[in-house]
């Protein structure tokens, strides 16, 4: 049996004494789409962030194709990470620079040494055109601000300021909240294709059920810190399992309660 | 029991939560500063906010100096009147522009101009995961963010005084000569006399230390930024506050280890 892309062994933070992750054990295989569901505050976003090193878990361990990036050298971390692309809720696009600037930072910091020497800001630029196509939207576009685009056309550029480095591991944090359901059909349609061609390995959160299933074929549903279900994403709608069920489904009624602060 | 205890848990708090920032902050700038010495350096950053703190806040420093300087003059001629000792006011005007207004009056305009706008704009980016997606782009945030903005701002406020430093011997100059009736040359004169290079490095000492501890506080505050526009807004005033009390702090510690005898 093959190493899998990822595989997460017990880990689990706490913020305070509300624990966010408590012990969760997820392997993703290569060149899968895997989809995490979940309500809101059920660990999904620290669980992307503790992959990508952005929070520090409190215990587990986190494998990129058999190596602990939580015991690995800085540099060995910043490594492995180079091989990893974000798009964020927000897309997260860089506000001083252009369109342009944007994808061409993306193509420069995430340029390893073995592809040969980092490529001119200028080239950059130029290549960040062939990328801004590649995402549905003409070049002319990257002489642009990012404040002057559209929800739908900021999430494209965040995605190809993603897959600019040609990374072999891509995460989406809910890609299409925001977004009317054409256009969040466009960015799902976007985002298999990136990862088809690249061949990337990829996780997405999601609570839009639609999303989920157009862009995995494997899903997992995390609640209270717990992954309580995993299996395929098409059969995110019928899995058989009560809060899976309940969730996707919508019902008030059900074994999933949602918590009053008070 | 209360009474009495409250208070001093409330003081004991209060010491702790300010030495906790104080190590928090001192932390935050050996971290920076460590990305001195390690590339990659980020030039364009840091000649950007050259340009923006040195540049851009030429004209509200040079204004601040030039009044500063006249009204120096005119306060001393009326004060200096009662004891006939008017020929003073050269010497009064080029010390105090030097040693102390040109670099604390010029440090806390570009406090509120850039130690501000620092502090907004990284805030900005904090509660925008822009700082998030720098981490995962494999950039380290505080090498791009932080470190050019402190080299920047230890460069480019002693650049300012020696402007301030000039405009405010020149308000000074011309009230003296052109309302006080003051002899250009015996004003000139008198104002050389009085100056030591030791005034002008001191003010050019305390200028880099002022220009540090401003885009220090602006970047510390910005970064640890919380909480969506309102957090960017707190971290903004606590970053021009934090920054305008040690300016003044400092300017005395300094004040003291160089002219104290």
């Amino acid at each position: 049996m093959s190493t899998p892309k990822i595989r997460i062994r017990g880990l689990s933070k706490a913020f305070g004494s509300k624990v966010v992750l408590d012990g969760i054990d997820l392997d993703v295989e290569t060149g899968t789409s895997m989809v995490i569901i979940g309500g809101s505050g059920s660990g999904k976003s620290v669980l992307l962030r503790c992959i990508l090193g952005l929070i520090q878990p409190d215990a587990g361990t986190i494998e990129i194709d058999g190596e602990n990036i939580l015991t690995a050298s800085r540099s060995r971390q910043e490594a492995i990470r180079r091989q990893i692309g974000m798009l964020f809720q927000n897309a997260a696009l860089f506000d001083s620079m252009s369109v342009a600037d944007n994808i061409a930072f993306g193509l420069r910091a995430k340029h390893s040494d073995r592809d040969g020497p980092v490529p001119s800001r200028a080239k950059a630029r130029e290549l960040a055109g062939g990328i801004l196509q590649q995402v549905g939207l003409d070049p002319s576009v990257g002489q642009l601000s990012p404040s002057e685009l559209s929800g739908g056309m900021q999430k494209r550029v965040g995605l190809a300021r993603a897959i600019a480095g040609q990374p072999n591991i891509l995460f989406f944090d809910e890609p299409t909240t925001g977004l009317d359901p054409i256009m969040g059909a466009v960015i799902d349609g976007l985002i298999v294709d990136c990862v088809q061609k690249l061949g990337s390995t990829a996780i997405a959160i999601t609570h839009d059920m639609a999303s989920a299933q157009r862009i995995g074929n494997k899903a997992a549903m995390l609640y209270h810190g717990k992954l309580v279900w995993q299996g395929l994403a098409a059969d995110l709608m019928h899995s058989g399992n009560a809060m899976v069920d309940q969730f996707t489904h919508g019902r008030r009624e059900g074994p999933i309660t949602m918590e009053l602060r008070k | 029991m209360n009474a009495v205890l409250d208070p001093i848990a409330a003081l004991g708090r209060a010491v702790l939560g300010l030495v906790r920032q104080s190590g928090a902050l001192a932390m935050f700038a050996l971290e920076a500063l460590s990305h001195l010495v390690r590339p990659p350096f980020y030039w364009r950053i840091f000649l950007s906010t050259l340009i923006e703190t040195g540049f851009f806040s030429l004209p509200v420093v040079a204004l601040t100096a030039l009044f500063s300087g006249a009204v120096i003059a005119l306060q001393s001629y009326v004060g200096f009147g009662q004891y006939h000792v008017q020929s003073a006011i050269a010497g009064i005007v080029v010390l105090a522009v030097t040693r102390e207004l040109g670099p604390v009056l010029a440090g806390l305009m570009v406090a509120g101009r850039v130690g501000a706008a620092m502090s907004a704009q990284i805030g900005t980016m904090r509660v925008t995961d822009q700082i998030d997606a720098l981490t995962t782009l494999s950039t380290n945030p505080m090498k791009y963010l932080v470190t050019p903005r402190l080299l920047a701002g230890t460069i480019a406020l002693p650049c300012l005084v020696i402007v301030a430093d000039v405009l405010g011997v020149l308000g000074g100059f011309t009230v003296s000569v052109a309302k006080l009736g003051f002899s250009p040359s015996t004003y000139i004169t008198a104002t050389l006399d009085s100056l030591k290079t030791i005034d002008v490095v001191v003010g050019l000492v305390k200028a880099a230390v002022f220009g540090f501890l401003i885009a220090l506080l602006g970047c510390y505050h910005g970064y640890n930024s919380r909480g969506g526009a309102e957090g960017v807004g707190s971290a903004t005033t606590a970053a021009v506050v934090g920054a305008s009390i040690l300016l003044l702090l400092f300017d005395y510690l300094l004040t003291d280890l160089f002219f104290s005898q």
